[in-house]
């Protein structure tokens, strides 16, 4: 049976509007912030026999669309399924990321055989480990960063293990949140598994499978029919983390791009060996990051697993991008996202069309935990904003969300509900975006006083000391600045982007200064109108 | 005066629906639409229709705020805001355009320089911390208004757990801003989340002397004619409120129109017996659907009209995909057909318009197929439709890429563009726990009837119940509109502490002050309806479900923790198949309408002639593709009689639409004269 180009349109629409469904279902039904509001989650569906990814949601986040991929793989190898199982994990050596994301993944049946698998991942509010909120900078083996969850059948045979359950909400600091989520994740997961079946009654199942295939063939030609385009050659790039949260020493990450007719090989070798910090990430993590400023690259691109076939990616062993265990992992975004960047920059040498200045560069994770005058804990957590970096098609987007994440900030109205803050200062920051003849993206000013006795805070950010590069001529965006509050006054901490268990006291404050994005193309040739405007908004 | 007049003022085109309450009698009126001068299509299109001292009341629903957010021509508006948050506007939710590619950027509609920052300051829990200080409001009001604001908004944080500084700062504004163009966010909208309430507060702002001007335009116009009635405007929640609350909450017209169009929908469907229906309205550049269960539209709480303008105000839930006649049709770099969301627009529109359009779409296909008549173009601007144009525009960018025949691409063409509309009617019905057999589409709109039977039979509707007028219908959708006033008001309260007593005064309260909207609207109302709502969720959730409470219809009635729990319960198991046990249960916001019903048009004074016969109607045929030329039966479509039984293939045309029935379908037209598409059995 040969699949006609017109069933197969609708059958991916089809595809994709049932993982939009699971990713609207979960952010609806969670209980962490994180998730509920900032959509930090993602839902696909995944190959029966190789876990590679099938369809992606357009809604989730896009890191774990390529992440995914492993950790379906890693409960195919482990397990035997039969209907109605789910497995729950966290292992981030498995399956990429952190601790922080726990996944979800259940078979889907059809006629008595397996047809493909469905995962829910999202970020959960605390798994446990030194740090409320698992953004530990100072964490040198993964058991400071939480709780770490093996590949578990939840449910077997469609009846749930409460003792599983137990373990895991009992790693928690925030029991009732992970509750919460964990029933949200299972509502998405009862709701894609109805979804299949009804299409699968309707297409019946060779069709579906030869879509499946089909898509994954056609990503792959696309995106070879990109890199013919390109011209043949090897470009060099590097760039750096400030540091690994351990010691105030800069990390390359650094990648060598080889075009050569229709592949790509990038070769991460030049990059620095593994770390005692956390921004270790793991080979899945590393791939993922590849497929993530690819599909940024060239948008159109469809979202499965045949976008690296072309893609020859070298990771070397024993670097910081093939992280073994127990190497903490807790702040792979910052090494991800400097992937992203030196694929940006390298693609702007490769192909200037294509440039795009870096955005900001760096999750800002920020935590603040303590006791309530009530005796209740509490924890807050968030990842903050910045700019995008300036574009053929114009500025930068200012106060963005990270290239990694379609995620959005919580309302400060509902964070001052939740816990005892308030903040001081939610603004643009003046001057911050790189210049250019389209300029980068302002990043933000976020200032929080705490209204509690006291708290412990954390952050984990980068960019402190390597600014957010500008493309074909453009600046550099402006450098993350983090400062807090003493009884003598402001600091800044040693690591420059980096905080561990700052003590604060009632009315003290801790302020972060984002990144904006890098400029595009020469300042000199900036529009004198757009220019002025700069200037009258203040925004320069 | 006795005659009720409905006017529909959209992009290309004036719709109007007159109905005499005393003989019964309908009239509708078409007319072009001008941008800019959308007063003089309105009084040329009344004057065609009814001498305007014959007519007792004006009903409007108008997209002059729709098109001025999209095409930043709003007013220049001022912003004051607690210090330290001046760019929450800017900032939004720390979001982007599109999830892949990192292009595109936004401009607010208050610009930076005139957002200013005061010293004040509100907690969470809404206590002031920082009253306001009225000399510094009065300063910086006078300097925003030298800076050429003509509107000025107040947006303090919290204001929706303690309204005193925001209104406080509003008595120092009055006293030096020069029009009525004053407003702060908790009169606007007293809800939790300060983007969403800065952003319709600026909104409105910047709406208010642009709508206020039209309106006031307007009024003038039909009164210097000698209009002595009620002039009415329709909200986004498809009730009508007064000239003075739309010039006052312009914000609320962001879907009047197309809010009108639904409103119709629901009372024709009820009337014929179905009030289980999905809209579709297919325009140029959009398909529009919106669910009706038992014969009342579902709300939403929130749109947003472009990247970051958000608008929050329950409003009728109109979901959109970038899908309509005007969609372009290419083939992507993977060799898919892609529909949309490129458009082709008006202008220049289709290929087959011979106005430059030089890319295939969907109308295209359509013209291609031969769906669409090209000797008799709907709308009247063109003579004549260039079919060859069309056809080779199809054969370049999608038979030779895919490898079809010309006639095979186009067919190609329609199935994707059915696909994505099927894709939107699955959304707001099967994702949202609808059983689609029990639903009924109603297209309306020029486009929607020639789509429909490929439509029920791709999402296993029931049926689709063609309305006799669809090209009017967001136009009787303003005659038969109810008045209507919502609400919101943040509580943040626990069940297990919450004081039902105070619940209740509250909820007659806010029912007590929305009713004298209608007292003062002096509209005569055939009777008043309250509808009480709580948003609830479980501690720790950030979103919520809307609960309805078992009220009686005038809003009275017993409240308990108990009977509050057990309503949520049975909400949110219906949303998500689960309940948590032992978590406890709050309650975010008291959602209030007030409706006051008037009176309904009798929908048997627009039925066929008792003299029409199937054979009068016959126009002859014309060779449709169905996989091959077809010789299909037409007819004219208003001169059917009730119990006609049409089998397909065959096209029913009228002035404003072209109605198909497929192969396998057949059409039979109700006592009403609406045409019920089904399969033939």
């Amino acid at each position: 049976m040969t699949l006609d180009p017109v069933t197969l349109a609708v059958l991916k629409g089809r595809l994709e509007q049932i993982a939009d469904e699971m990713d609207a279902t979960l952010f609806r039904a969670a209980f962490n912030p994180t998730i509920a509001e900032a959509h930090d989650a993602c839902h696909g569906i995944y190959q029966a026999e190789t876990g590679a990814t099938l369809i992606q949601g357009k809604s989730g986040l896009p890191i774990f669309v390529g992440v995914m991929a492993f950790g379906v793989r890693a409960v195919i190898e482990k397990f035997t399924p039969v209907d109605g199982d789910i497995f729950l994990f966290n292992d981030p050596y498995l399956g990429g990321t952190h601790l922080s994301d726990m996944r979800l993944v259940r078979p889907c049946f059809r006629d008595g055989k397996l047809f493909c698998w469905l995962a829910s991942v999202g970020h959960w509010h605390d798994v446990g480990g030194a740090v409320p909120g698992n953004y530990n900078p100072a964490a040198t083996e993964y058991f400071q960063e939480g709780v770490l969850i093996p590949p578990v059948r939840l449910f077997a045979a469609g009846s749930i293990r409460q003792d599983i359950v137990d373990i895991v909400l009992a790693a928690s600091r925030m029991p009732g949140s992970a509750f919460g989520d964990l029933s949200a994740h299972l509502s998405a997961l009862d709701l894609g598994a109805a979804r299949i079946a009804a299409l699968l009654d309707e297409y019946g199942g060779p069709m579906v499978a030869e879509a499946f295939a089909e898509l994954t063939a056609r990503a792959a030609a696309q995106l070879r029919a990109e890199i013919v385009k390109l011209p043949d050659g090897v470009w060099h790039e590097e760039d750096f983390l400030d540091n690994d949260g351990r010691t105030d020493t800069p990390l390359r990450i650094a990648c060598d791009v080889t075009v050569s007719g229709e592949t790509l090989t990038l070769d991460f070798t030049r990059s620095a060996a593994a770390c005692a910090g956390p921004v270790n990430i793991s080979r899945a993590t590393t791939i993922a990051s590849v497929y993530v400023a690819l599909k940024h690259l060239f948008p159109e691109v469809a979202a499965n697993s045949g976008v690296l076939d072309p893609v020859q990616i070298i990771i070397p062993e024993g670097s910081l991008l093939d992280a073994q265990r127990p190497s903490p992992v807790g702040g792979y975004t910052e090494t991800i996202l400097r992937i992203i960047d030196v694929l940006f920059s390298t693609f702007a040498r490769i192909r200037p069309e294509l440039a795009t200045g870096h955005a900001y560069g760096t999750i800002n994770a920020l935590s603040i935990a303590g006791t309530r005058d009530d005796g209740r804990r509490w924890v807050m957590f968030s990842f903050f904003g910045g700019g995008h970096g300036g574009n053929a098609a114009g500025d930068g987007l200012s106060h963005g969300n990270p290239p990694i994440a379609t995620a959005i900030i919580p309302p400060v109205e509902i964070m001052e509900a939740a816990y005892p803050i308030r903040f001081t200062q939610w603004a643009l920051r003046p001057g911050s975006g790189g210049a250019g003849a389209h300029r980068g993206g302002l990043g933000a000013i976020y200032e929080i006083e705490l209204l509690a006795d006291k708290a412990e805070a954390f952050v984990f950010a980068e960019r402190a000391r390597f600014p957010p590069r500008g493309v074909l001529g453009g600046g550099n965006g402006a450098l993350n600045v983090v400062s807090y509050e003493q009884a003598d006054g402001w600091h800044t901490p040693p690591l420059a982007s980096k905080i561990v268990g700052v003590q604060l006291a009632r009315g003290q404050r801790i302020r972060l200064e984002t990144p904006g994005g890098g400029g595009w193309g020469n300042p000199e040739t900036r529009d004198p109108g757009a220019a002025e405007r700069d200037a009258r908004l203040g925004l320069a | 005066m006795t005659k009720i007049l409905g006017v529909d003022v959209g992009g290309t085109f004036t719709d109007l629906f007159l109905f005499d309450e005393a003989t019964g009698e309908v009239r509708v009126g078409k007319v072009g639409s001008t941008r800019g001068r959308e007063a003089d299509g309105f009084a040329d299109g009344i004057a065609a229709l009814a001498a305007l001292p014959d007519i007792s009341a004006i009903v409007h629903g108008t997209t002059v705020g729709t098109n001025a957010l999209l095409e930043r021509k709003g007013a220049r508006a001022g912003l004051i805001t607690t210090r330290g948050f001046r760019d929450v506007l800017e900032m939004r939710r720390r979001d982007r355009r599109q999830t892949w590619g990192l292009t595109g950027n936004f401009i607010p509609v208050i610009e930076r320089d005139m957002r200013a920052e005061v010293t004040e300051r509100t907690l969470a829990d809404g206590t002031i911390s920082d009253a306001i200080d009225p000399a510094e409001i009065r300063e910086t009001a006078i300097r925003l208004r030298d800076a050429g604001a003509e509107a000025l908004c107040i947006v303090f944080l919290h204001s929706y757990a303690n309204p005193a500084n925001e209104r406080a700062a509003l008595a120092a504004a009055r006293d030096v801003w020069p029009n009525p163009h004053v407003a702060i966010s908790s009169d606007i909208l007293p809800e939790i989340r300060e983007f969403e309430r800065t952003s319709t507060a600026a909104l409105n702002a910047v709406l208010q002397p642009v709508v206020g001007g039209y309106l006031r335009r307007l009024d003038a116009t039909i009164r210097a004619g000698g209009f002595t009635g009620e002039f009415l405007i329709v909200q986004s929640n498809g009730g009508v409120m007064s000239v003075e609350t739309a010039g006052r909450l312009p914000v609320r017209t962001a879907l009047s129109g197309p809010a009108a169009g639904v409103i119709a929908a629901a009372y024709i469907a009820t009337q014929a017996g179905t009030p289980d229906i999905i809209t579709g309205d297919i325009g140029g550049t959009s398909f529009d659907v919106s669910l009706v269960a038992g014969g009342i539209p579902a709300l939403a709480a929130q749109t947003t009209l472009d990247f970051g303008l958000v608008v929050r105000t329950p409003m009728i839930e109109i979901t959109t995909i970038g899908a309509g006649g005007g969609s372009i049709a290419r083939v992507d770099g993977a060799g898919l057909l892609q529909i949309g969301p490129e458009s082709a627009g008006s202008v220049p529109g289709p290929v087959c318009y011979a106005a430059g359009g030089t890319r295939p779409t969907v109308t295209d296909a359509n013209v291609v197929l031969g769906r669409i008549n090209a000797a008799r173009p709907i709308g009247g601007k063109l003579t004549r439709l260039d079919v060859a144009a069309a056809a080779a525009a199809i054969d370049r960018d999608v038979g030779g890429p895919l490898g079809l025949g010309v006639m095979q691409a186009a067919e190609a063409i329609l199935r994707v563009a059915n696909a994505r509309m099927a894709g939107a009617l699955r959304l707001v019905s099967i994702e949202r726990g609808h059983d689609p057999k029990k639903f009924s589409l109603m297209p309306f709109g020029g486009g929607g009837a020639l789509h429909a039977g490929a439509l029920i039979r791709d999402v296993g509707l029931a049926r689709a119940l063609i309305p006799r007028f669809p090209g009017v219908t967001s136009a009787l959708g303003c005659v038969i509109a109810d008045m209507r006033h919502d609400r919101v008001r943040t509580l943040n309260a626990s069940v297990d502490t919450l004081d039902p007593a105070s619940l209740r005064s509250e909820m007659d309260a806010t029912a007590a002050d929305l009713g004298t909207l209608l007292d003062r609207a002096g509209v005569a109302f055939t009777a008043r309806r309250v509808e009480h709502a709580l948003d609830m969720n479980y501690v720790g959730q950030t979103h919520t479900v809307a609960v309805p409470l078992p009220l009686s219809p005038d809003g009275s009635g017993p409240l308990s923790r108990a009977s509050i729990a057990a309503a949520f319960a049975a909400t949110y198991a219906g949303a998500y198949g689960r309940l948590m046990e032992g978590v406890p249960i709050r309650v975010l916001n008291l959602r209030t309408a007030v409706i006051g019903a008037r009176p309904k048009i009798d929908l048997l004074s627009m039925a066929p002639d008792r003299a029409a016969t199937i054979e009068a109607a016959r126009r002859g045929t014309r060779p449709i593709w169905f996989g091959g030329w077809t010789e299909a039966a037409v007819f004219d479509r208003l001169a059917l009689p009730v119990d006609a039984d049409i089998a397909g293939p065959a096209v029913l045309e009228q002035p404003d639409t072209t109605i198909l029935i497929e192969p396998g379908q057949h059409g039979t037209v109700d006592r009403f004269g609406n045409l019920i598409l089904e399969a033939a059995r």
